[in-house]
């Protein structure tokens, strides 16, 4: 008797578990994910640990006063020395805030251009340039500002400082127009006005299509469904643009420095041809600067750096949530 | 025998209104020239803010008696809109003019031949060029690639592909990181690396400040383009018995293999023109300088930066030829990553 003895082969265990090319697969992309988190938290570290001596030298006297002055008998020992930043930070400060109050209302207009009026084909030249536009390095907008945008922006700035020097920030005792803020803070405004534009744009385009539609309906010109619609729906965006922005200007070197005269005294004059940045006060004495000169520089590195981290990391959050609430 | 009545479309513009349109037009034209001649304004500028000036006023007067009140706020805000278009692609038109203007008369043949290492930027055109400074930029942009890709790529596939525990804050970190300003980039290696360890200008130091401010371009774009990867690829090739890693290595990778290198030119584009980190790490010397790690190495912006500061009408043609060298060579990248760009997922 012959029987085909049916052979039943033992099921395979099930697991859950990763297999052994996986876990290293999954290990290897985890660590190449956590370099960000790494290198982010280097930078603190080496900048704080370069930068300690002088920050506990100067104390909170480092942000709030604003002398930067070193002086070193011949064998090179420090035989005095006070570093303030404080002029650099009012600087910088009032620099991005003229870039942003400039760039702001051209980008939010060239968004709305952008989403609701201009036809396809043009919209997507003009999409086309503004990302060229980011693109473009930096020494080119600082190179073209001195020599081509300063002259007529000066002409400008003495307009504004004749008509309009009864405002405190626009008037001035001595008329020196060239390289002041103003300046610093147009060429910063150029700058910026792709990333405003880009985020905006992306904002105003996640706007409702049906209360867009309804609005139309309703009889609305396109300015009333914008106000009515569009606006509210991408307020917050824009104002976490404009943040992004802001953070882009602050960090800013070789364009300020190249517009820019610094000077170590705090001016809120913005047409007056004196002002500060943190990063061109970097490259600006980095030349000749002697080893504790340096820790000082690598301490305002580390404030740049917090400065631009808190801006950016607001703005960050601000763009996230409008984007997922949507509606 | 009944009338079929032709359709009319009411929304378009008549003739009328385009005669109306264009005679609002001239007359701002007109009276922005009359404006200009009559006050102490000049300059281009203020024929072009007369213009619109006038021509915002003209027209939202115009519709305010023809149609009312709201119809004059969209004509406000009609020409609001076209001044802040323009605008923005005012600058973009200028730069690239001058450049192109003021830089042509420096290129020349040896310009692509010769170092500086004969030649101050002071002196005639034809002596010297910037061969030091194309090898060296081409030598800092390889480097920075070689090292921010993979970090740059493994981040995406870890926001995309594992989404662990850490997906919110590193895709919040990378965001922190491409707001780092680049000067603090080259801080943070000279008091990491080059004071410490290296104590000697190199190329190989401005790379790795590059690597710093290329990672978060490459993953973010990288991560926007494998998010378009259909997951039912990810699905067939789970389904199939592979394992994540094949199924990453062989099906999700070379899906998204065009708008990687989109990825991956965009961040080169970012960086081939920063200047501040280089000035502090790469110490700029004025010959071809083949080792990175090893001498002080030359690149474009430094190139452009010192003939800058030379201040001669001789080094001022030198920074503007570098920089037309320069755009070019960002505008290539740009319209490669742009070409490929085009087809985001290929085949």
């Amino acid at each position: 008797m012959s029987t085909t003895e049916l052979v039943i082969p033992a099921p395979r265990e099930i697991v859950t578990e990763p297999r052994r090319s996986d876990k290293v697969f999954r290990g290897v992309v985890t660590g190449g994910g956590l370099s960000s988190l790494a290198i982010l938290g280097l930078i603190a570290i080496f900048l704080g640990y370069r930068g300690f001596e002088v920050l506990r030298q100067e104390g909170i006297g480092f942000i709030t006063h604003s002398d930067w002055s070193i002086s070193t008998d011949d064998a090179g020992n420090v035989l005095d020395s006070r570093f303030g930043l404080a002029a650099m930070l009012v600087g910088t400060i009032l620099c991005s805030l003229i870039a942003v109050v400039i760039a702001v209302p051209i980008s939010v207009f060239s968004a709305l251009f952008l989403n609701f009026y201009a036809p396809g084909w043009l919209k997507k030249i003009l999409i086309t340039i503004i990302d060229m536009m980011a693109a473009f390095p930096s020494i080119l907008f600082g190179i073209w500002g001195f020599l081509v945008l300063m002259p007529s922006v000066e002409y400008w700035a003495k307009l504004v400082h004749r008509y309009l020097g009864f405002i405190p920030v626009f008037d001035m005792q001595v008329p020196v127009f060239t390289r002041s803020p103003f300046v610093a803070g147009v060429v910063l405004s150029i700058m910026i006005i792709p990333i405003i534009t880009s985020v905006s744009r992306e904002i105003f385009s996640q706007a409702p299509l049906d209360r867009i539609q309804a609005a139309y309906a309703l009889g609305a010109t396109r300015w009333a469904m914008i106000k009515a619609v569009v606006i509210p729906h991408g307020r917050s965006g824009v104002i976490g643009g404009a943040m992004l922005g802001l953070g882009r200007a602050m960090g800013e070197t070789v364009a300020v420095f190249t517009v820019l005269n610094i000077v170590f005294q705090v001016n809120w004059q913005m047409l007056l041809g004196a002002g500060g940045n943190v990063a061109s006060l970097i490259i600006l004495k980095f030349g000749d600067a002697s080893p504790y000169e340096i820790k000082a520089l690598m301490a305002a590195g580390l404030i740049l750096f917090l400065l631009t981290l808190v801006v950016n990391a607001i703005a960050n959050l601000i763009v996230k949530t409008t984007g997922k609430s949507g509606r | 025998m009944t009338m079929i009545p032709t359709p009319t479309k009411p929304w378009t513009a008549s003739t009328k209104d385009r005669s109306i349109d264009g005679a609002i037009f001239l007359v701002a034209l007109m009276s922005s020239y009359l404006l200009v001649s009559l006050t102490p304004l000049k300059g281009k500028l203020a024929y072009f803010v007369c213009f619109f000036l006038a021509y915002a006023i003209l027209t939202t007067g115009f519709k305010g008696v023809q149609r009312g009140n709201a119809a004059a706020k969209d004509a406000l805000v009609n020409s609001l809109v076209a001044i802040g278009a323009i605008v923005t692609v005012i600058p973009v038109a200028s730069i690239l003019t001058t450049v192109f203007q003021k830089g042509l008369p420096g290129i020349s043949f040896n310009l692509f031949s010769h170092d500086m290492a004969l030649a101050t930027p002071t002196d005639p055109l034809t002596n010297g060029g910037l061969l030091h400074a194309i090898t060296g930029t081409l030598t800092l942009m390889v480097l920075a690639l070689v090292m921010s890709v993979p970090i740059g790529i493994l981040t995406a596939l870890y926001l995309t592909e594992i989404k662990g525990r850490f997906t919110g804050p590193i895709r919040f970190l990378v965001q922190a990181m491409s707001g780092v300003p680049s000067i603090v980039a080259g801080l943070f290696i000279l008091s990491a690396i080059l004071y410490p360890i290296t104590k000697a200008y190199s190329g190989f130091m401005g790379a790795l400040s590059l690597t710093i401010l290329m990672i978060p371009t490459i993953a973010r774009t990288s991560e926007e383009v494998l998010n378009l990867i259909p997951n039912e690829l990810r699905e067939a090739g789970t389904a199939l018995g592979g394992t994540q890693w094949r199924t990453v290595a062989m099906i999700v990778l070379p899906a998204a293999r065009s708008g990687l290198v989109t990825a991956v030119i965009l961040g080169v584009a970012r960086i081939a023109g920063e200047t501040a980190p280089i000035l502090l790490l790469t110490g700029g010397g004025d010959k071809v300088n083949p080792n990175a790690f090893n001498g002080p190495m030359g690149s474009l912006p430094y190139y452009i930066w010192k003939s800058f500061n030379a201040g001669s009408p001789e080094a001022i043609t030198r920074a503007w030829a570098g920089l037309l060298v320069l755009v070019g060579l960002v505008l290539f990248l740009f319209t490669t990553a742009r070409f490929l760009g085009a087809r985001k997922v290929s085949k």
